[in-house]
């Protein structure tokens, strides 16, 4: 049994916390976030409601759950339209390496990158407008480019080596070689990445709804929740701090076990190679 | 007058003992040769000299250099005698210098660390020391970055500056293994004549017997952290006392026997093959220029021949292998495989392909780290007509395996749990299994340790016979050619400058370059008197 | 060097190209009719006609390309429809507290994250190496609008010592005016500084292990002289290019901090312009803040040759 590092552990245990409070949220929340009830505003936490209530008088506590599903939700999905669309574009690209699709593959990559997340957000919302969908295909537009340049520089390096030479004189063709013996020893680096970017789309989930770009009212969401928190920070401050740790709290957790994955996972591909 | 007096030296690395009593002198104006094969712990000791040794390493012994133990002494103090009184080169040249400073000041660094000079003084001995090493100044002025320099130059550029305080000590840590052969002589030449006028000593280390036994005036063997045998080198190599020395010179001289019979049918047909390269655009309006790797090569290798392609760096051979395997678009000529044609790209013949099979050299980057043996060794399947069924391809591998002297049950074991040796077996496994009748073996054994290579030079010649096997050696590695093959090629530029019986070419070499290849190739003389 | 430099240069300007093209369909194309997008489902048939002649909507799509394109070359940015002012002169008067702001914490993040990325690799593994790191996986963390956010609580508010928002203008002086960006800065700065800390200790760790260290080691230079004279050098360049996408980065934060500190810039142009659908203005902004970055990435191309001798061809 190979000995997980700390960082990995840590890290797993806070991000599952909020996970599973996503998860659970569907079945059961302490309060009901839909019902407002003005006579128990501005409460404190208690040991009714845990993190006190807003300015509505809902249980921020069960904000905090339900948010957690809008906050993953919107992060996990952009990131799968990153892989799906970025590793097989970074792979073909690397595969006709020196020939003209790769160039054209690597520019418009670096014209994506010109176009920050926030950005393609403005643009599809404002013809579109604002809404969790919108959110996502931002997010995930952005990613693609990061999947595409990671998967490409991962490939080309594996493509001088000798034993995709032999894969060529057994008579493979490129997209085979690609599937059989390229993706299988970049897995390593697009799982490390993976939760890089699962932890900056949480981030920028967050930025869209703060800045009313994202998931749309009544639906809970942490950076709403900080929006709205923002003109009554001065005499509830508990309404900005909780969705800010929780924010915090998740993405420190997925960072922190992206770096305990590359660690059990670096060392062995270290090992065989020398 | 000793310059050097180590005794009793020990290292340990986290509790692994590497170096073990290792004790010996260097005089001035000598050349120490240290000869071992890998994890023998030469370069270890070559470290703990220079107390670069990595963390965690414990030193006890002494090694007293003018009147000071260097394994006792503080890291500052050992930083003024670094440069200064014991200088150091490395292995491998291509990464030895920072790339983003030029040659000249990397050279005058040295003397400006060591307080000997400001700067434009250092710049002015720095030229000195440059044109001392071979680069002038037409050539070679102080501006030029090390990526326009090639590895040869690349390695005088860092003897210049590990010398540049005139050390009483130079260590040479294998500083020509990544050189071709005509480079390596000249550098040797270099550090001969460098001991002789700086009455400075070189203690060289080296895995090759024929180096140090042609430069050294003393010498130690080496083996798993001990010194087993030393002396002067003639009389160690005469007497050879210890049984590790007679079995690392027998390796080193070893000419596998071979049964295998010559029949004088064509196997393998290259006529006029031409290959050219495009090279990207020098400038916008420049329309691109081509490079021609291969320009009219022609040669044939008959059914159970060993035949041998030598050339250095840059003279085309490994163009030439890709374009025999069908991985390289002929511009000119055809290859033939048993009179089929070999053609490449799109249109690969499977049917050729199954024929012939190569070994690489890196034992290293030959494998998928995420196989299984048994995966990896049958991939050229791939190129079977009729695929075997799963009973029957087990039943290969395990042949395969056996025939290469491993285990049945290696085939469910994954690469990095073999050694180097082993890994170039599985290569052989992997060539074989198909049953093809040409194997290309493309610097097959320059990775391995001499003993080892003998092993699977040994390998080859059985297999060649037990399965009626063809090979074409490519190398750059004189001495290796001349005992396993019966004809020779000699490449240069793309085009073959000269063709012969093995034999009759290394006694008798007639082109300019043969000669040239052939004198700057260390020799170990099979006995010595 | 002169040719890398018009290598880049011509990739600049067919970026700059492909950019507006993807503005301009997004913006005129996919809605349809931009005219009735901006007037709402409401809109009388006449008064769409009107503003379809007012905006030229009605030539072909390759001439109102052209047209927008050669409008912004000459300054021309159309005319905000909901301000009925040229858009020019609404963008000139915000970018001056934009612009600055991102360039203030691009320089507060540098000046931090250098000194800090070469001290935490100068002493890795020790108490001040893991202190970085604990501090730097935690800033790498933060939001940064809830950072500007508690930002105000603790000195705008508490302590008093900065106000909690608004900008006094760059007529009312230079001091007061960067005063009022400070906190805005500093709330900008400090996740980026965190990253690029972060980036710069493993590049200088990932230089250490290069061969020629072990070189200039052996010609006498102890550790602290050989990451200053070969290590830094040869660390800076990777760390160069993460610089320039972090420019980008952070164009967009500042837009969202604008809103934290009430700050009247670029992103409060752009929101209001998408909540009253004013599609001219979000086109134009948009347009420039991604001019911006590719001018930004162009510099950082150029700054890469300057400094790493390997790129310039002879």
């Amino acid at each position: 049994m190979i000995k997980l590092p700390r960082t990995l552990v840590f890290g797993s245990i806070l991000f599952f916390t909020f996970l599973i409070a996503a998860l659970i949220s569907f079945l059961w929340t302490p309060a009901d976030v839909e019902i407002l009830n003005i006579t128990s505003r501005f409460k404190l936490p208690s040991a009714i409601n845990w993190f006190g209530t807003d300015h509505f008088g809902r249980d921020i506590f069960s904000m905090i759950m339900v948010g957690a599903r809008t906050s993953i939700a919107v992060a996990i999905v952009a990131v799968g339209i990153g892989i799906l669309l970025g590793v097989p574009l970074g792979l073909w690209a690397a595969s006709h390496h020196g020939h003209w699709l790769d160039d054209l593959i690597m520019r418009g990559n670096d014209l994506v990158f010109a176009f920050p997340s926030l950005i393609i957000a403005i643009l599809i919302t404002a013809v579109f407008g604002p809404s969790a969908f919108n959110a996502i295909i931002a997010i995930g537009i952005f990613n693609v480019p990061v999947f595409a340049r990671i998967s490409r520089g991962g490939a080309l390096s594996i493509w001088t080596l000798d034993y995709i030479l032999s894969a060529r004189v057994a008579g493979k063709r490129s997209f085979r070689i690609s599937a059989e013996h390229i993706l299988p020893n970049i897995a390593n680096l697009l799982i490390v990445q993976g939760t890089i970017q699962f932890s900056l789309g949480i981030l920028a989930e967050a930025a869209l709804s703060y800045v009313g770009l994202g998931v749309q009212p009544p639906t809970p969401s942490w950076g709403r929740m900080l929006a709205d928190s923002q003109t009554m920070i001065s005499f509830a401050p508990h309404l900005a701090l909780f969705p800010g740790f929780a924010i915090i709290l998740t993405v420190l957790g997925l960072n922190l076990m992206g770096d305990g994955l590359r660690d059990i996972l670096d060392p062995r591909i270290r090992r065989t190679q020398r | 007058m000793t310059l050097l007096e180590v005794q009793n030296l020990n290292v340990s690395i986290h509790d692994t003992k590497v170096l073990e009593n290792i004790s010996f002198s260097v005089n001035e104006g000598e050349i120490y040769g240290i000869v071992g094969e890998s994890g023998s712990g030469k370069s270890m000791t070559a470290l703990a000299l220079m107390g670069l040794l990595p963390d965690g390493a414990t030193v006890t012994g002494s090694a007293i250099l003018s009147n000071t133990n260097l394994l006792e002494i503080s890291e500052a103090q050992m930083c003024s005698f670094r440069g200064n009184t014991i200088g150091m080169i490395f292995q491998e040249p291509m990464t030895a210098l920072n790339p983003v400073q030029t040659i000249g000041n990397q050279v005058a660094e040295t003397l400006i660390i060591h307080d000997r000079a400001k700067r434009s003084e250092a710049l002015k001995i720095a030229r000195e020391k440059l044109n001392r090493v071979g680069l002038t100044e037409d050539q070679f002025p102080l501006d030029k970055y090390p990526h326009e320099l090639s590895g040869g130059q690349r390695q005088r550029v860092a003897i210049a500056l590990a010398i540049a305080m005139r050390p009483k000590i130079l260590i040479a840590d294998e500083p020509t293994t990544a050189l071709d052969v005509t480079t390596q002589s000249q550098i040797l030449n270099l550090l001969k004549s460098l001991v002789k006028e700086e009455k400075m000593a070189l203690i060289l280390i080296t895995h090759d017997l024929a180096v140090v036994s042609g430069l050294a005036d003393n010498v130690a063997v080496m083996q798993t952290g001990k010194i087993v045998e030393a002396g002067y080198t003639n009389k160690v190599f005469r007497e050879m006392k210890h049984e590790y020395t007679r079995q690392l010179f027998s390796a080193s001289n070893h000419t596998p026997v071979r049964t295998q019979k010559l029949e004088e049918i064509p196997l393998l047909e290259i006529k006029n093959v031409v290959r050219n390269y495009k090279l990207p655009r020098e400038s916008i309006f420049a329309r691109p220029k081509t490079f021609p790797a291969v320009r009219d090569i022609s040669f044939t290798l008959r059914k159970g021949e060993n035949l041998g392609l030598v050339g250095e760096s840059g003279c085309g051979k490994s163009t030439l292998t890709r374009a025999i395997l069908g991985l390289e678009e002929l511009q000119g000529g055809e290859i033939k495989l048993e009179g089929d044609v070999v053609t490449a790209g799109k249109k690969l013949n499977a049917k050729i392909r199954r024929k012939m099979q190569v070994v690489f050299q890196d034992p290293f980057g030959s494998f998928n780290p995420r196989h299984k043996i048994g995966r990896l060794i049958s991939e050229p399947f791939y190129l079977m007509q009729y695929k075997p069924t799963r009973d029957e391809v087990k039943r290969e591998i395990s042949d395969a395996l056996i025939n290469v002297g491993l285990n049945l049950d290696d085939a469910d074991k994954y690469i990095h749990e073999f050694s180097g040796g082993q890994r170039q077996r599985i290569a052989i496994a992997r060539a074989l299994i198909i049953k093809p009748s040409l194997i290309v073996l493309d610097e097959a054994v320059s990775a391995l340790d001499v003993s080892i290579r003998a092993q699977v030079l040994d390998l080859l010649a059985e297999l060649s016979s037990k399965f009626n096997l063809s090979y074409l050696f490519i190398s750059h590695d004189l001495s290796v050619v001349r005992n396993i093959t019966d004809r020779v090629l000699v490449m240069k530029s793309g085009e073959i400058v000269e063709s012969g019986d093995t034999q009759k070419v290394f006694d008798n070499p007639q082109h300019e370059y043969t000669k040239e290849l052939i004198a700057a190739t260390p020799i170990l003389p099979k006995h010595l008197n | 060097m002169l040719y890398f430099a018009f290598t880049r240069l011509i990739s600049l300007s067919l970026s700059l190209i492909a950019a507006s093209v993807v503005i301009f369909s997004v913006i005129e194309i996919i809605p349809g009719d931009p005219a009735s997008f901006m007037l709402g489902i409401n809109a009388q048939p006449d008064t769409i006609a009107a503003l379809r002649e007012q905006l030229g909507l009605n030539g072909s799509l390759i001439s109102r390309y052209f047209s927008w394109v050669f409008g912004m070359l000459t300054g021309d940015f159309g005319i905000s429809y909901t301000y009925r002012v040229p858009v020019s002169e609404l963008i000139l008067a915000r970018v001056w507290i934009s612009l600055p702001l991102a360039i203030y914490a691009l320089a507060i993040s540098t000046l931090i994250a250098f000194p800090v990325g070469l001290i935490a690799a100068a002493n890795r593994g020790k108490p001040v190496d893991l202190a970085i790191m604990g501090t730097t996986q935690l800033g790498v963390a933060i939001p940064n609008f809830w950072f500007a956010m508690i930002l105000v609580l603790v000195f705008a508010i508490n302590l008093r010592w900065f106000s909690a928002g608004g900008f006094p203008g760059w007529d009312e002086g230079l001091l007061l005016s960067i005063k009022s960006l400070t906190l805005p800065a500093i709330a900008l700065a400090l996740p980026q500084a965190s990253i690029l800390a972060r980036i710069m200790r493993s590049s200088i760790l990932d230089t250490l292990n290069q061969d020629y260290i072990r070189t200039a080691r052996a010609k006498g230079l102890n550790q602290r002289q050989a990451i200053w004279r070969h290590a830094l050098k040869n660390a800076m360049i990777p760390v160069l290019t993460i610089i320039g996408m972090q420019f980008s980065f952070l164009m967009a934060g500042a837009i969202i901090i604008e809103n934290v500190f009430f700050l009247p810039g670029l992103g409060r142009l752009i929101f209001q312009g998408i909540t009253q659908r004013d599609l001219i203005v979000v086109e134009s902004v948009v347009m420039l803040l991604v001019f911006a970055v590719i001018i930004v990435t162009f510099i950082v191309d150029l700054t890469y040759a300057a400094v790493d001798p390997r790129l310039r061809r002879k």
